[in-house]
């Protein structure tokens, strides 16, 4: 773990951004340190302010008050503005951006000739592999779906072999067939190129899928950042992300239940049930629980029809805008799951905090 | 069809000097549409407005002060003067000039559209794909706006052929120097050739129609091109 954070000093982006609209009101206002590692998903509604920071970050637009120190190298302060061409950014936009007046094959070579490093031909197959591009290559964008555009404005911002991609909600102009399409190549992207993405997106399925870390906005301000499965373990975050609140579990398939058709997916401590869909042993996967799927007892109900029952201790209790509800945070090991109870049972089972319960969970998802 | 040895001397200038101001104004032109499609400045209406005044003016007004300007006491003349230069009326290069100024709106307003109607988008692409904005002009603008032009240049020139005031009012009537055809049947209907007139006018409506109706139909073709997909 120490080393871990070791590293992480070199690789981090720190940005301070002062956005302020033509009436003087600030939209956007943050100081914030991100790791330039993984998937860091920027995340929020619309109008929080994502896409203006990830503007500010590419240097596609410029803030009146802004530091930005990427990887030790200054990009922008009071003295500096490094302008977008020269920044080592890689950046696919919402919508479709590529050049019309250009074939699919020459909207990359478009990259290519600019690349910050020469294009090896093995990169440059390995790219359109990845993204699965061999047969539309001739094509011009009139002639591709939506989708095919996406991966080819991917493949085009990998070829410019940057340091740091930009991902302003790619998937959130397709519909949901071409948003199931898609995703599966970003993942492999993930794998297959070791290169940091900062990934802008309103959808916590994209979110608990892709991420590693994640910012969270609200009205242009940071409400909450770290760990994708510490964040989400939060129940203190403001409400209005709170319409879905739930866990997301990082485990590891160690049991098939062939008899059953069921697979045991085990975390630092604890253990989940779940049907199989097909992993293999040891695989790793990641599971999403709501809230409103977990409720709680006192004791081990043998006589129950739930499967997974975990023993865990209350940590944190929060009443949940709904005023009859509440949020309950418990300890699994160092994970948590987190509940959704009427604060009527609240009340009955008597929680308090530090209280060890059984969790009983109703249903589980695999995100990944 | 009957043309006099004058009469191709004329069409000949005419074609030269079409040539050369279309040439000249793609240059100028360029980068003030390019100004006027993406400033903020306060200053883009006046600009805007001073060159689309030849729309509004009769070109004996704009002759006029034109003629004023490039005399040896304007201050066009007086700064050709200095440069050893002569003055400019009566010379084929006054005539370049004022063409330059009253052709100005026709080369700058559909550049100036295409340039808008491209928007920041394909710019913004080519700056995080590390093109540099001279770059971004050549590979990107140059390309996309490609149909603005075309347009450009035929208007440019077609109306630069169809110039007769402005000419008549700077450039006078002197043979392969300024006598260009739309002044040469002038001349033959004052001296009542209307034989001579008809066959150069008839020249004129045809040339005229034709690149009308290529300006037409490069632009139907080009109609579903330039969309950002």
């Amino acid at each position: 773990m120490s080393s871990r954070a070791q590293d992480k000093t070199a690789k981090l982006l720190q940005a301070r951004f002062k956005l302020v609209d033509k009436s003087g009101v600030s939209f956007l206002d943050i100081d914030t340190t991100m790791p330039t590692s993984g998937i860091t998903a920027i995340f929020g509604h619309s109008g929080s302010g994502k896409t203006s920071l990830l503007r500010c970050i590419a240097g596609l637009e410029k803030a009146q008050q802004g530091q930005l120190i990427v990887n030790e190298t200054c990009w922008q302060d009071a003295n500096t503005f490094l302008p977008t061409h020269k920044r080592p950014i890689g950046y696919v936009f919402q919508e479709a951006s590529l050049f019309p007046h250009l074939s699919a094959q020459k909207n990359l070579n478009y990259a290519v000739k600019r690349a910050d490093q020469i294009v090896s031909p093995e990169f440059y197959q390995r790219v359109i592999e990845v993204m699965g591009l061999a047969g539309i290559l001739n094509r011009y964008p009139s002639q591709l779906s939506g989708g095919e555009r996406q991966r080819i404005a991917i493949a085009r911002a990998l070829l410019i072999q940057p340091r740091l991609l930009l991902m302003d909600e790619p998937l959130a102009a397709l519909d949901h067939q071409r948003k199931q399409e898609i995703l599966p190549y970003l993942e492999r992207l993930h794998k297959s190129f070791d290169i940091p993405i900062l990934y802008v997106s309103h959808s916590m399925d994209e979110v608990a899928r892709l991420a590693d870390h994640i910012l969270v906005l609200d009205q242009g301000k940071v409400v909450a950042e770290g760990e994708l499965t510490e964040v989400f373990s939060r129940i203190d975050l403001p409400q209005r992300l709170e319409e879905e609140s739930g866990v997301i579990l990082n485990g590891k398939v160690i049991e098939k239940d062939q008899q059953w058709q069921l697979m045991r997916v085990a975390f630092a401590e604890g253990h989940i049930w779940l049907p199989d869909s097909g992993e293999t042993l040891e695989q790793e996967v990641r599971i999403r629980v709501l809230a409103k799927d977990v409720s709680l007892a006192l004791s081990n109900h043998d006589d129950s029809s739930i499967v997974n029952r975990i023993p865990v201790a209350v940590s944190e209790i929060k009443s949940d805008q709904d005023k009859a509800m509440s949020l309950v945070r418990l300890a699994m090991g160092s994970d948590y799951l987190v509940s959704k109870l009427t604060q009527k049972s609240v009340h009955n089972l008597d929680l308090s905090i530090g209280l060890k319960v059984w969790a009983q969970i109703k249903s589980v998802a695999i995100v990944r | 069809m009957i043309l006099s040895a004058a009469d191709i001397g004329a069409i000949w200038l005419t074609l030269k000097l079409a040539t050369t101001v279309t040439i000249l104004l793609l240059i100028i032109g360029t980068p003030i549409a390019w100004w006027l499609a993406r400033t903020q400045s306060w200053l883009k209406g006046p600009v805007a407005a001073i060159v689309a005044l030849p729309l509004v003016l009769p070109p004996t007004v704009l002759g006029f002060y034109l003629l004023i300007a490039m005399g040896p006491h304007g201050f066009i003349g007086e700064l050709t003067q200095n440069l050893g230069l002569g003055t400019l009326p009566f010379t084929f290069w006054g005539l370049v000039f004022a063409s330059i100024i009253y052709s100005m709106p026709f080369v700058v307003q559909p550049l100036q559209n295409a340039m808008e109607a491209l928007g920041e988008r394909p710019l913004e692409v080519a700056a995080t794909l590390r093109a540099g904005p001279v770059d971004r002009f050549f590979s990107i603008v140059l390309p996309l706006a490609k149909p603005g032009f075309i347009t450009a240049s035929i208007l440019g020139f077609a109306h630069t052929v169809g110039e007769f005031g402005v000419i008549l009012m700077i450039g006078g009537n002197i043979p392969d120097e300024t006598r260009v055809v739309s002044v040469q049947v002038y001349d033959h209907v004052e001296s009542l050739e209307y034989a001579q007139a008809h066959s150069l006018s008839a020249l004129l409506l045809i040339f005229s129609f034709v690149v009308l109706l290529t300006l037409y139909w490069s632009q139907r073709k080009t109609a579903s091109v330039g969309v950002m997909k």
